[in-house]
């Protein structure tokens, strides 16, 4: 494929520009093998579509958020208030990002620390762009009729209050969605919010992820949609210790956008 | 004339006691530290209206919502039925409001009927879903022993006092044809009409006036048991679920509170602060304690949330770290603190120089240390399982935030005590080291690098 230009704030900011938007790629983004390309997959839509957007590449560091709800507020303050300093040095009005944990931290937690901005997630602008008509979606797609499954995240649903941009922008795929048994409001965690993800299950007789893959199984739909990359990689793993791989696949909402995109 | 000395003497006694264990209460709530919580009254009183009178989120499950609604309103209607009851015990006179309202009294009274059997179903349900269809919240580890018998206890108190309304106005019925002089007529009644000639029909008048009063005396010495029950009792919800749902976090559920103690100070090691780092803490001062470990660090609020918790297991049962067998019920965090602001405002009471921190002074609120803690309630096993997935805050009937407490704990374990689970460390290694969560030493937009290079 064509190579993909990603401007970064930096050289912008030296030509004296400003982008529209900011995409806050976060550490599962810019490190996770996974996540990695849902990232790629976003930026693959926002250069089709031409959003005016950049990346803090670098200067970019984690929100915080894991260290703050494992109980750790000096690193959560010394990583917040060095986040909040570059994206004021910017002048950084709007973020999209696609990890429900950064945008909640972003949005919810920064106002406190001094830095007050308009963030989205990346299904919410997803969504926008689909209804602009901005993103053309093919005639019959590869998912036209498949079952698919969308796992709310507790960061962008129960917490944020975000749960039909991502089914709207499932409907654009044209697949058939089917709803786990707790959904929505009532979802249930893939197990790796509260810093959980980077530590092992306590002493119990499953495990979260294992739970909510079950429950996903049992829909009997092929593919799991996500919006989070914890998710993504906690019902990947699920599906895997259900020895399901080969026949479930799970995606994030950009990945199943991007191969369906009309756009040249 | 005895009848009403005795009335009054026992309503006098029983509101004594009753202000009593209530000003406990509120001494326990008020251990937390003050935490402001004011504003926006428009969406507080909005909360009050629909969640703890409107019951909103109790329907998420439906069927126990309805069997609660009858005996909610059942409960409600009766204290209409219970003024009645205070005028006619005072003045001596019977039925006060009968033939001063004439056939209003009539539907009054039969509403109040209805609903009572309706409330009477409800209650058989309710033990039966605990005893005999053993639904499992019900049945988990913390439910066990008082909490158990603390549950069916208030159920029992509600069949008899609904026995003590139907005795009363069965055995009427029958005294008004017998002696309308004084039994005024009530009208036909939705109930007793049919059920007090069928329970009561053919006993003698010294008999039908024992089980009138035997009903009345009931009915009254039942509502004062229940006054006096439930301030030890989770059926407190009644009363504490109005101030709960008003103060209620109105806050985005996904901020935490900002600590701006521990803000401050990072600003001044990175240098942000305007007069360079003037506020730094005084490093010969005694070590701050962060978080909390006991009521004390916990908010007034907290308190009152634990307080207000019927132990219904709504939150528990949502719980993705409950459901998958880990100890973390968020239900018994709530039990915890008020298991824990009972033991600590009794000792406080008892006056007992043992649990005074400094022994020269008295033991109080500030001057207390007993030599344990919140943690020797709540583990750090539980509260490690914590996903902060907020199931459990979406879950509550009464909009209790479990969540807060456990936050604060987990607070107070990383950094007042450095503890926690040992896999954090290296997360946090990396975060200070290299501003991620993962410590990896390649750039953090390799991946764009890769993706402009077409690879």
């Amino acid at each position: 494929m064509s190579n993909l230009n990603i401007p970064r704030m930096a050289a912008l900011a030296a030509e004296g520009r400003e982008p529209e938007i900011l995409f806050w790629v976060g550490c599962a983004g810019s490190y996770d093998n996974r996540a990695q390309k849902v990232t790629v997959a976003f930026c693959k839509i926002l250069n089709a579509v031409g959003v005016d957007y950049a990346i803090l590449g670098n200067e970019e560091q984690c929100t915080g958020d894991p260290a703050r709800r494992a109980g750790n507020e000096f690193i959560f303050q010394m990583l917040a208030l060095q986040n909040i300093e570059t994206l004021n040095m910017y002048n950084v009005k709007k973020i999209v990002t696609a990890c429900p944990h950064c945008f909640n931290t972003l949005k919810n937690e920064y106002p406190a620390l001094g830095g007050a901005y308009e963030v989205i997630h990346h299904t919410q602008l997803l969504q926008q762009l689909i209804d602009e008509g901005r993103i053309k979606m093919k005639e019959g797609g590869e998912f036209k009729g498949k079952r698919i499954t969308y796992h709310d995240s507790c960061y962008m649903g129960r917490i944020n209050g975000v749960y039909e941009a991502p089914r709207k922008v499932l409907e654009a795929l044209d697949g058939e969605l089917v709803e786990m048994k707790r959904c929505r409001t009532n979802g249930l965690c893939c197990g790796a919010g509260g810093a959980q993800m980077w530590k092992e299950d306590e002493p119990g007789n499953k495990r979260v992820n294992v739970e909510r893959a079950e429950e996903a199984l049992e829909t009997g739909a092929g593919i799991i949609a996500a919006n989070c990359p914890f998710c993504l990689t906690m019902m990947s793993d699920g599906v895997k210790a259900k020895d399901k791989q080969d026949d479930v696949m799970v995606y994030d909402l950009a990945e199943l956008i991007v191969n369906n995109m009309d756009n040249q | 004339m005895i009848q009403q000395i005795l009335f009054i003497l026992v309503t006098v006694a029983a509101f004594a006691l009753a202000w009593r264990s209530f000003s406990r209460v509120r001494r326990n709530v008020l251990l937390g530290q003050d935490e402001e919580i004011s504003g926006e009254s428009g969406r507080r009183w909005r909360n009050v209206l629909l969640v703890s009178f409107g019951q909103s989120k109790m329907f998420t499950r439906w069927i126990p919502a309805v069997f609660h609604l009858f005996i909610y309103v059942a409960f409600l209607l009766t204290q209409v039925e219970l003024i009645e009851i205070f005028i006619d015990g005072f003045s001596g006179q019977h039925r006060f409001f009968a033939d001063k309202l004439g056939g209003f009294y009539t539907f009054v009274i039969s509403f109040i009927e209805v609903l009572s059997i309706l409330a009477f179903v409800a209650t058989i349900i309710f033990l039966a879903r605990r005893n005999v269809l053993k639904t499992p919240r019900f049945w988990k580890p913390e439910m066990k022993g008082w909490p158990r018998l603390d549950g069916n206890l208030i159920l029992i108190f509600e069949i008899i006092l609904l026995i003590g309304i139907f005795s009363m106005n069965g055995a009427d019925v029958l005294l008004q044809d017998i002696d309308p002089q004084h039994y005024p007529e009530t009208g036909q009644l939705a109930v007793s009409t049919w059920l007090g000639p069928a329970l009561f029909g053919g006993l003698s008048e010294g008999a039908l006036q024992a089980v009138e009063r035997f009903g009345w005396w009931v009915h009254l010495l039942m509502v004062f048991v229940f006054l006096n029950y439930l301030p030890y009792s989770k059926h407190l919800h009644i009363f504490l679920a109005f101030p709960n749902t008003y103060y209620a976090r109105l806050k985005p559920r996904g901020e935490m509170d900002n600590m701006p103690e521990v803000m401050n100070e990072v600003k001044s090691m990175m240098g942000l602060t305007e007069d360079g780092g003037g506020d730094a803490m005084d490093m010969d001062a005694e070590l701050p304690e962060f978080g909390s470990n006991d009521v004390f660090t916990l908010s007034w609020k907290n308190i009152l949330d634990a307080y207000s918790c019927t132990e219904c297991g709504r939150c528990t049962s949502v719980c993705p770290a409950n459901i998958t067998g880990k100890k973390l019920s968020p239900r018994k965090v709530l039990m915890d603190i008020r298991d824990r602001a009972e033991e600590v405002g009794r000792n406080i009471e008892s006056g007992n120089e043992e649990f005074a921190k400094d022994k020269s002074k008295p033991v109080s609120k500030d001057n207390y240390d007993d030599g344990k803690s919140l943690f020797d309630y709540t583990t750090p096993e539980e509260l490690h399982a914590c996903t902060t997935c907020n199931a459990c805050v979406e879950a509550c009937p009464v909009l209790i935030n479990p969540l807060e407490p456990i936050l604060k704990m987990r607070r107070y374990e990383i950094l007042t005590l450095s503890q926690g689970p040992q896999e954090w460390v290296p997360m946090f290694t990396s975060m200070e080291n290299s501003g991620s969560a993962w410590a990896i030493p390649d750039d953090r937009d390799k991946w764009a690098q890769e993706v402009e290079k077409g690879n």
